[in-house]
């Protein structure tokens, strides 16, 4: 990463991208986020690694507002995400306040759904002409440059059955980055492809970190990956944060018993 | 057995071709109307207004229940005693298309179904609106599986129109009942029907199947 350019991270005054306060999600009786606090800050790289069910997919999934939470508030650059303001206190979002709010997140899928009717450019600039309002040839422009930066450009016109998936997750990719999210989430991105494609799709989020000004949440199974790419790696159990840190100490030398049962499990299968 | 009168066939051909007109325009009109109403069922079962729901999914079921014949009179007869009064043709198309509808609906239903979660939920991540994702995401994806059904039910409503002679539409079988009672010759005009409504159901459904095929690949499902 480029220090020169890079905006300071965590000043005092600057509220955290994405804060997570006492958050917690049930699906019957089962609790999958459980008075969760999280905070993010602006362009940080955070990787969340975790045995299934231990809610990591879930933080990504109500960040998005894709499900309700059923305690506590996410804020997002100080701003309640999933409550409003109304006379003083704090009331379940409307619609149009999530609209307004959701603009700012961007999500990459495990099974990328992309539109099948449309082809892969259409798929980039579908968005940014119906949400945004950006004329055709604006999102056109927009679309192709980032096609040309994953490096699929050359497949604009196809429609995405005729792709790897490889190529559809880096499609998907850019048609997040056509909204211009500002907090982009990688939800096991690449755990539906060969393996022997993953590594073209890894290779578009590292250049991301790189280049861009991007608060990037990442879901993975991948430890290589996450300790490279990542400022800090949160390890979640049973909808909490069981251990996180800097990726060389939580994975390389990690501390909570949790934490070395599942990594050693993880690692002994790679 | 059967006294079969060619010149008579030939002098009653005419009358009946101009009927069948009239029947191509009651299916038409039905079918559009049901088209239309039938989208506006399915949506309406789909939204978060639980009473809406519940009140369009009961009106789905009533009608699905209950005989076409007599939804045709009950907008016919019973409209007047309740200061409805309504031109023959009009209940008719009502009362064809809302019937229509409900069956239609349950198509919709079934394709809207079909359309992948990540779908909306990709909507969604991408901001799209409710109505946008509808009509530019799901709805065209929700469309081919649900064209062999709304073909079958194309046909269908073209074969249901002679139920509006019962009020006294003038289609197809309402002029061959209007024949037979004048000439007290049944078998010709019939036949005729028969003959009509065949001519057009067989290459309908042909044309259908065409139209699926075209119809997934323009829209890049296959």
């Amino acid at each position: 990463m480029d220090n020169d350019t890079h905006p300071i991270r965590l000043r005092e005054t600057d509220p955290p991208a994405v804060r997570f306060s006492q958050v917690s999600k049930h699906y019957g009786d089962l609790t999958v986020l459980d008075s969760l606090d999280l905070d993010i800050a602006a362009n940080e790289i955070v990787s969340i690694i975790g045995p299934s069910g231990s809610g990591k997919t879930t933080v990504l999934r109500v960040l998005m507002t894709l499900e309700p939470i059923d305690d506590g508030v996410i804020y997002l650059y100080g701003q309640p995400l999933t409550h409003m303001e109304r006379g003083g206190i704090l009331v379940q979002s409307s619609d149009a306040h999530l609209r307004k709010m959701r603009s700012d997140i961007g999500m990459v899928f495990q099974h990328f759904n992309l539109f099948p009717h449309m082809t892969v450019i259409e798929n980039c600039m579908e968005a940014p002409v119906q949400a945004l309002g950006l004329s055709k040839d604006e999102a056109r422009e927009r679309s192709m440059d980032l096609l040309t930066m994953v490096g699929i450009a050359d497949k604009a016109g196809q429609h995405p059955s005729r792709l790897s998936g490889g190529q559809q997750q880096r499609v998907a990719i850019a048609r997040a980055l056509a909204m211009r999210p500002k907090v982009m989430l990688f939800d096991e991105v690449t755990s539906a492809l060969d393996p022997e494609v993953i590594g073209e799709v890894l290779n578009v989020i590292r250049q991301l970190a790189g280049e861009h000004d991007l608060t990037m949440i990442i879901v993975t199974h991948q430890m290589g990956f996450a300790r490279e790419i990542s400022d800090r790696v949160c390890f979640f159990y049973e909808g909490r944060i069981a251990e996180q840190g800097p990726p060389d100490q939580l994975i390389g030398n990690p501390q909570n018993e949790r934490t070395r049962m599942f990594l050693s499990a993880v690692l002994d299968a790679d | 057995m059967f006294d079969w009168k060619w010149d008579f066939t030939f002098e009653i051909l005419p009358r009946l071709l101009l009927a069948t007109t009239n029947t191509l325009l009651a299916a038409g009109i039905g079918y559009t109307i049901a088209l239309v109403v039938g989208l506006a069922f399915a949506l309406g079962q789909r939204t978060s207004i639980t009473l809406l729901t519940v009140a369009v999914r009961e009106c789905v079921e009533f009608i699905r229940s209950t005989p076409l014949v007599l939804q045709i009179f009950f907008v016919f007869y019973v409209g007047p005693q309740v200061g409805v009064t309504l031109a023959p043709w009009t209940a008719g198309m009502i009362a064809i298309g809302l019937h229509y509808a409900s069956y239609l609906s349950e198509v919709y239903r079934a394709g809207l179904d079909s359309v992948p979660k990540g779908q909306w939920e990709a909507c969604k991540a991408l901001n799209l609106s409710m109505g946008r994702s509808y009509f530019r995401i799901i709805i065209p994806q929700a469309l081919p599986p649900a064209i062999p059904g709304m073909g079958n039910y194309l046909v269908g409503i073209f074969k249901d129109t002679p139920m509006l002679s019962v009020i006294g539409v003038a289609e197809l079988l309402h002029t061959a009942n209007a024949v037979g009672s004048e000439t007290y010759r049944f078998l010709e005009p019939y036949t005729l029907v028969g003959i009509l409504f065949l001519a057009i159901s067989l290459p309908a459904a042909f044309g259908l199947r065409r139209f699926e095929t075209w119809a997934r690949r323009a829209l890049g499902v296959d």
